[in-house]
Formats: C-alpha cells, structure tokens, sequence
C-alpha cells in the first residue's frame, strides 16, 4: 500500500483522542463541531475554540452492519453508533460488547481503534 | 415567465444491464424522450443531466458532452452530481433555464451503471455519498446511515420493522405491472421480515436493489409546445431544494429530514399548491423507512404518522393519496442518477393517463416527486399539475 498524507486536523483529532485529550471546537454560541471547521454553519462565527469532550456520551443510534463496504469486510459484522457527547455528537464503532446488547442511551467512552480489514485507525467506542 | 411542459419522457428497463454502457442506457432513454416529444432535436439548446457515480463504476468524468453526443445534441451539456439526487437537482438547472427565457428546449436526463462492479464496490461507491472521515470510516454504509434514522425514528416515534414491510410490500405490488420495473415480484410482510439483515434494523426487503439504469425528459415552454402543436398537458408548477449538513451526528434530529421539509414547502409556494391538493407522489423510497421521512416532510403525515400509512392501506393504489406507483425506488430500481428523472417521467405519465397505473388517480391533476441525495443532504421536491 502507497503512503498517503495525513488528513491535517483530521489525524491531529485523531491523536488527540489516543493520548486521552479529545477535544471539540465550539463557536461563541455553543455550537459544537469536530475538525476541521473554520466556520459555525449554525451561526456563521469564525472564532472556534478547542474545548475538552466529555469523558463519556450516550449512544443515540447504532445499527449492526452486516453487508460492509471492502474496506470493513473482515470487521463485519460490527456496530457503527452515533454518540451524543453533549454539544457535540461523534459516529464511530462499539466495540467490546455484544451487538445484540447495544442499546439507544448506553454510556460509553471515545477511544480510537485499528479497524480489522486495514488496519487504519477508526474512532471506538467502549461501555464505561 | 413559463412554467416548462414536460413534452416527452424515456425510461430505460431498470434492472441488471452489466454489458451496457451508460452511454448506451442514455442514448436509449434520450432518443426515446425526443421521440415521444415530436421535437427537432435541432431546437434543444442544452442538456442537463445526473450522474453520481460514473468515475467509479466507469472511469467516466465528464459525462455531460459525452451524453449530448449519445443523443445526437450538439448542446452546452452539464452533468449535475447532488449524490441521489442529482437528476432532481438537474431538473431544477432545466426549470430554470427555461423559466428565465435562456432555452426554448431542454433536455434533462440521468445514468447509472451500477451491477457491473459489483455489490461490495457499489456499497462503497454509495457510501461516498456521506462524510468521508466521520461516516465512512467509522463502518457507514448506505443502508447502515438508514438504519441509524430508522432506529432513532422508532425511539422517538414508534414503529416496528413489521410497519416498514408493509412499505416493501405496497411498494413491490405497485410495481407488478410496471415493464420498467427491476423487481416485479409480490412479496409478503413475512418475507420481508424473514428477509436477511443487512443494518439492522433494516432487512433486505427494506433496501431498494442495485441498478443500472437511464431516464430523460424533454422540457419546452408553453408557447413552443403551442406552436409545434405538442401534445405536453403537465407542466412543471413548482421546484425547491434543500440542503443539511452531511453528516448524520452534526444534525439536531436523526428521525427528521428537514432539507425535504424545506425544498416541499419551496416546492409548494413556487406552485401555490399545498399537500391537501396533492393526488399522486412518487417519492425517495431507497429505503422503506426513507419512504416515511418522505410523505411526512411533504406535508401528508405529521411526524410520526408517516409510519403506518401504508400498513392502514392510505398510500397504496387504492388508498387516499397513492405513493410511487411505479414501484418506487425499492422495486422499480434505483439507478441512482437516474431517479428523479423517472419520477418526474412517471408523475407525468400518471397525471397524462399514459402510465400503467393511472387507474389509480383517474382525476388526478396534481403530482409531487420527491427525490433525495445521501441520507438527506440533498433534496429536491416538484410539483406537476395538468393544464389543460
Ligand atoms: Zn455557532
């Protein structure tokens, strides 16, 4: 596999949330996004800062997917939620519990994993 | 300014055509739509047309003069991307040249070839249609996004997988007589249901198939139609588009599309028409919970009610406002540039009393096609009534 570039703030997030110092950028209104973002599409203000994410959030969906795309083959079937970390909500995969135990409004805490097909990171989510 | 007739439409067999290219599906649904519009293709003056996926599944860019070509126009020729909804956004591009004066006659189209890469290739070329760093690569997939909305809508509204089949199962009646249609094959609630997963809590029979597939229309005003004596009746009274963010976890609601709400309400003004004067829908059911967020955003539903209209049997063929007639999305296939194309062909069938199953709305006059892109990030809505 050729080398590609990192995805600037992307992969910068990214590490973040490997050395357990996830953040999030929130505008003056209190409009929370994930990098990069130069500008609120809420309200239209510039001035983003980083701010802390929240140790733990609540699942707001999740769905088992067993038909994946090649670059999840050997990783279906797996569970991709969307969590609801306060200001801001993050998709990424549950891991370490059962599918059919998932359920809308588990806690659970941000980590970033190895997806199995190709090894490339992924952000995880784990009960807590 | 002039409302655009529609003057004539092609639709190719949707369905499985992995040995035709998509220069050929479109050639046949072009000259099909100028055909049945009795226009001199010399009179087009530009074409707009959809197409999502065409780098992947063909290593095609650049497909718009490659399609004028295909049907013999030598015209300014734009391909128009808005994911699955890209035909319904080239229909806007036409509408409007048309409406401020620039064209007399547009030609407005779409193509996708889909089942020759494969299904694992064409999910992944879908699932492109959401964010790539915080959807794709946390495992979205198409009917994995759907069943994230799905979930969220059965938590907050209510609902099971069983009011889903009965979706599928109108859907796939709807398209028993429809020759056009990929699947024609009557289903059960219980096969729908025993159906495999593929996101839960979405089945097989709850996603719509992969497709190949083209559709065309030919727009004109109404003084040309006049003057070439063109049998058009149905015009196109009303256009609206709407945008949201891309990804699913940057929106407030995952159980509502609001970029629907606002390209229907859009839709609507621009016609003076309301949802109570709606007789007939074709609508983005790619897949059956996508059906529900449809007719709910359109007006026909409060939220939350949109869930059992099929299963009460109020948008089947006899019911009180009929949707997608053709078969939808789910049976009639989405060959995903091509859609709105043929939903606005179908409108305009159902409301000439040409298509199969305008028995259903023998009175009906005014039309509605609601075509959407991604997971909702993207929809257009217009409105047909006839004229005459
Ligand atoms: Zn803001």
């Amino acid at each position: 596999m050729t080398e590609s570039a990192r995805d600037g703030e992307y992969d910068e997030w990214l590490d973040s949330i490997e050395s357990g110092e996830g953040y999030y950028l929130e505008c003056p209104n209190g409009h929370g996004w994930l990098p990069p973002r130069q500008v609120c599409p809420r309200c239209h203000e510039r001035d983003l800062s980083r701010v802390d994410l929240p140790d733990s959030g609540e699942i707001a969906s999740h769905t088992t997917i067993t038909v994946p795309t090649p670059q999840f083959e050997d990783d279906a079937p797996y569970v991709t939620a969307i969590v609801d970390f306060g200001p801001v909500s993050v998709t990424g995969l549950v891991r370490d519990v059962d599918p059919d135990e998932v359920a809308i409004d588990d806690v659970v805490g941000l980590d970033v994993g190895e997806r199995v097909t190709t090894g490339e990171r992924a952000v995880v989510f784990r009960p807590r | 300014m002039s409302d655009p007739r529609i003057a004539g439409a092609g639709v190719t067999h949707f369905g499985e055509h992995p040995e035709r290219t998509g220069r050929d599906l479109f050639a046949e649904a072009g000259l099909e739509a100028l055909s049945a519009a009795g226009i001199d293709p010399e009179d087009a003056e530009a074409l707009y047309y959809g197409n999502f996926m065409g780098e992947l599944a063909e290593h095609q860019g650049h497909q718009g003069p490659l399609m004028a070509e295909a049907i013999g126009l030598d015209v300014p020729a734009t391909r128009v991307e808005a994911a699955c909804a890209s035909a319904g956004a080239a229909i806007r591009e036409a509408v409007k040249t048309i409406r401020n004066g620039e064209a007399e006659v547009v030609v407005v189209g779409g193509a996708e070839r889909m089942t020759n890469i494969g299904t694992a290739a064409a999910t992944d070329a879908l699932a492109i249609a959401a964010d790539d760093l915080y959807e794709v690569r946390a495992g979205m997939t198409f009917p994995g996004a759907y069943a994230l909305m799905a979930r969220s809508y059965f938590a907050q509204y209510g609902g099971s997988r069983e009011d889903l089949a009965h979706i599928a199962v109108k859907n796939h009646e709807h398209a028993l007589v429809n020759e056009h249609a990929q699947i024609q094959k009557e289903i059960t609630v219980e096969d729908a249901l025993e159906a495999p997963t593929i996101a839960d809590p979405l089945g097989l029979y709850d996603s719509c198939p992969i497709t190949d597939g083209a559709a065309a229309a030919v727009l004109t005003t109404e003084a040309y139609a006049a003057e070439h004596d063109l049998d058009a009746p149905v015009a196109i009274t009303g256009t609206g588009q709407g945008g949201d963010n891309l990804a699913l976890q940057d929106r407030p609601h995952l159980a509502q599309t609001p970029a629907a709400d606002k390209a229907a309400e859009e839709a609507y003004d621009d016609a003076g028409v309301g949802p109570d004067d709606v007789d007939v829908a074709e609508v983005h059911d790619c897949f059956t919970i996508a059906e529900v967020f449809a007719i709910e955003s359109l007006g026909f539903y409060e939220r939350g009610e949109g869930i059992a209209a099929a299963r009460d049997g109020e948008t089947t063929r006899d019911g009180d406002l009929p949707v997608n007639l053709s078969g939808g999305l789910k049976a009639k296939g989405h060959p995903v540039g091509a859609t709105g194309v043929a939903q606005l062909a179908t409108v305009a069938w159902l409301l000439d009393g040409s298509h199969p199953r305008a028995d259903a709305v023998p009175d009906g006059t005014v039309g509605v096609a609601h075509n959407a892109g991604g997971t909702v990030a993207s929809t257009t809505v217009h409105v047909m009534e006839v004229q005459e």
